[in-house]
């Protein structure tokens, strides 16, 4: 009787103590989500209020869509996330079949070379690579972008797929290799589709970071043609800090398509997390 | 000819393989970044890099005018981590150890929520925490108010002994959920027999987390605890994103990322200086460095790592 007492009580207290911080982390989101479709005077007057028949207003939305390009935005970091996990995934599944397949000299070493990424920020070598980038007359162009996303990606892919790609069966492979398959043949048609779990995880782990980075493409690409969403809203808000309407309404903008994309991944995300892939 | 043919031959799939990933990995990431380091021992004059030796380090530690703002960001710097140790981690491990508990309900759906501000950017965090305390919206002000506190407001991110506290609040609301996933794992692949075995002699509740629990995720508290230092070394998009590359008010929440940032590019104040933000890099770099060595060498050695 007592125990179960005793239970009840430690059950509410952990639930009161994670609604209090789920509240939390949803306030903000949740506050900026709300405001963006009311009237300015609204805003100042009731800023916890959702949205009424009187003061429903779509102002800041009509304001940002005629100043900002934020179509374009969206597009460009659509291209550059797309593009850099695409060759993350690619360039990093083969260096870890390598990893994991042969043995060759310098193996282990090659492993450790390409895992001090992992630890070391590719923002340490910026200067170098802006340096770069302008003798290359890469700069304001999506191109920098991508190859130093994918660079900076290709550390933790290869550590993971790598452990993933040890696991295959030895016996699937050479069974392939009796058949007469190429090496190429066994990579892509028995092993890719295997890892396929690791390889959504590497995706999802890599897609955050580029698709939210808002330093190289301030340093590398901050033309107006070349802006991703993350930099756009970013000058956009500068810009019209005294209209709240516009920045309450490209602050949802640029919230709503990460949300959905969360919605759609976020299980792929914590299993990611939590299957031992970071030990 | 029966020689040729004995030897091995050479296996051009490994390289075919291996080629993409460490051309681009090498040439975008590796050399730009010693690039960087070696940039640091040269000077402009008339448009030539001159070799200079450790002068721009002399610099950078020691002329008044670079010094006093290196030393400040460094200060600033390693408080942004402190409080990320002192309340990030620990709460991300309270919450952890709450969501792991068996029969609890709705489990996934409170560890979904608090991961959603890891997922937003910076610039969204930081716009969103500004207006939020902003003293004309008036929404912070309002809420103290509503539990009687309002005497406690302040305009937080506009006064320099509260705004990099502040921010480095807003910092660990942002990151708490990486943490809690990664200390949730480990919980959760500890073994019943284990906590079974504490339960007979008597371990339960709150002693079976501290005495069983805690030791076994130490190597998971140290992997945060690297993943925090680095990070929070090389963190900038917040800082920039909420105060602007003068990191205000009066640089009180300037970091090492936008200061290096400011000297590259300059800014309203001064010229851009391409040598003196490599030098400020190399810093970053070596303080990285001697955190991730002492990491691996002194902390990760002496944890025990159990094998279930």
């Amino acid at each position: 009787m007592n125990k179960a007492r005793r239970n009840i009580w430690h059950s509410v207290a952990a639930h009161g103590i994670l609604l209090t911080y789920t509240l939390l982390a949803l306030f903000p989101v949740f506050v900026i989500l709300i405001n963006s479709f009311k009237t300015r005077k609204a805003i100042f007057r009731h800023p916890l209020q959702l949205p009424g028949p009187d003061t429903f207003s779509t102002i800041g939305y009509e304001t940002v869509l005629k100043q900002g390009d934020f179509f374009l935005y969206f597009q460009n970091s659509l291209i550059v996330t797309v593009v850099s996990l695409f060759f993350v995934l690619l360039f990093g599944a083969m260096a870890a079949f390598a990893l994991a397949e042969y043995r060759f000299k310098g193996n282990a070493l090659l492993g450790l070379f390409l895992a001090l990424g992992i630890m070391i920020p590719i923002r340490i070598g910026t200067v170098a690579i802006l340096k770069m980038m302008v003798a290359s007359g890469l700069v304001n162009t999506l191109t920098a972008l991508i190859l130093v996303y994918t660079a900076q990606g290709l550390p933790l892919a290869v550590f993971i797929l790598t452990e993933f790609m040890k696991q295959v069966s030895e016996d699937l492979k050479n069974a392939g290799r009796i058949d007469g398959l190429s090496e190429y043949a066994i990579f892509f048609r028995l092993v890719l589709p295997l890892v396929r779990p690791a390889m959504a995880t590497v995706a999802v782990f890599n897609m955050i970071p580029i698709w939210n980075d808002l330093w190289f493409p301030l340093i590398l690409a901050p033309s107006e043609a070349t802006k991703t969403l993350t930099l756009g809203s970013q000058v956009f808000i500068g810009q019209f800090v005294t209209n709240w309407n516009a920045v309450l309404a490209a602050l949802s903008m640029a919230i709503i398509p990460v949300l959905v994309l969360y919605v759609i991944f976020s299980r792929q995300l914590i299993r990611g997390i939590t299957s031992g892939a970071v030990k | 000819m029966q020689d040729v043919k004995a030897k091995p031959r050479f296996k051009w799939h490994i390289v075919v393989f291996l080629a993409p990933a460490v051309l681009i990995y090498t040439a975008i990431m590796i050399i730009p970044i010693f690039n960087t380091l070696g940039m640091s021992f040269f000077t402009d004059v008339d448009n030539r890099q001159v070799f200079v030796g450790w002068q721009n380090f002399n610099t950078l530690f020691g002329d008044e005018r670079w010094a006093d703002h290196f030393w400040n960001a460094l200060k600033n710097n390693s408080w942004f981590f402190m409080i990320h140790m002192l309340v990030q981690n620990p709460v991300g491990i309270l919450l952890a150890a709450i969501l792991s508990s068996p029969k609890l309900r709705f489990a996934a759906a409170y560890r979904t929520v608090i991961i959603i501000p890891a997922i937003l950017s910076f610039v969204i965090v930081g716009f969103a925490w500004k207006l939020i305390l902003s003293p004309l919206w008036g929404i912070a002000p309002w809420l103290l108010d509503s539990v009687g506190l309002k005497s406690l407001f302040a305009p937080w991110l506009g006064l320099e002994e509260y705004a990099l506290t502040t921010l480095s609040l807003i910092s660990v609301w942002q990151f708490i959920g990486i943490p809690m996933l990664l200390i949730y794992a480990a919980l959760l692949s500890i073994p019943e027999e284990v906590l079974e075995a504490g339960e007979c002699d008597g371990l339960t509740g709150f002693s079976a987390f501290w005495k069983i629990k805690l030791p076994l995720i130490l190597p998971s508290i140290g992997i945060i605890s690297i993943l925090t230092f680095v990070g929070n070394f090389n963190a900038f998009d917040l800082i920039y994103a909420a105060q602007g590359a003068l990191a205000g008010p009066h640089y009180a929440t300037d970091i090492l990322g936008t200061f290096m940032y400011r000297t590259f590019f300059g800014n309203q104040l001064q010229l851009g200086d391409i040598n003196m933000g490599a030098t400020i890099a190399s810093a970053m770099f070596a303080i990285i460095l001697v955190g991730v060595c002492l990491y691996l060498f002194a902390i990760q050695r002496r944890l025990r790592r159990y094998q279930f």
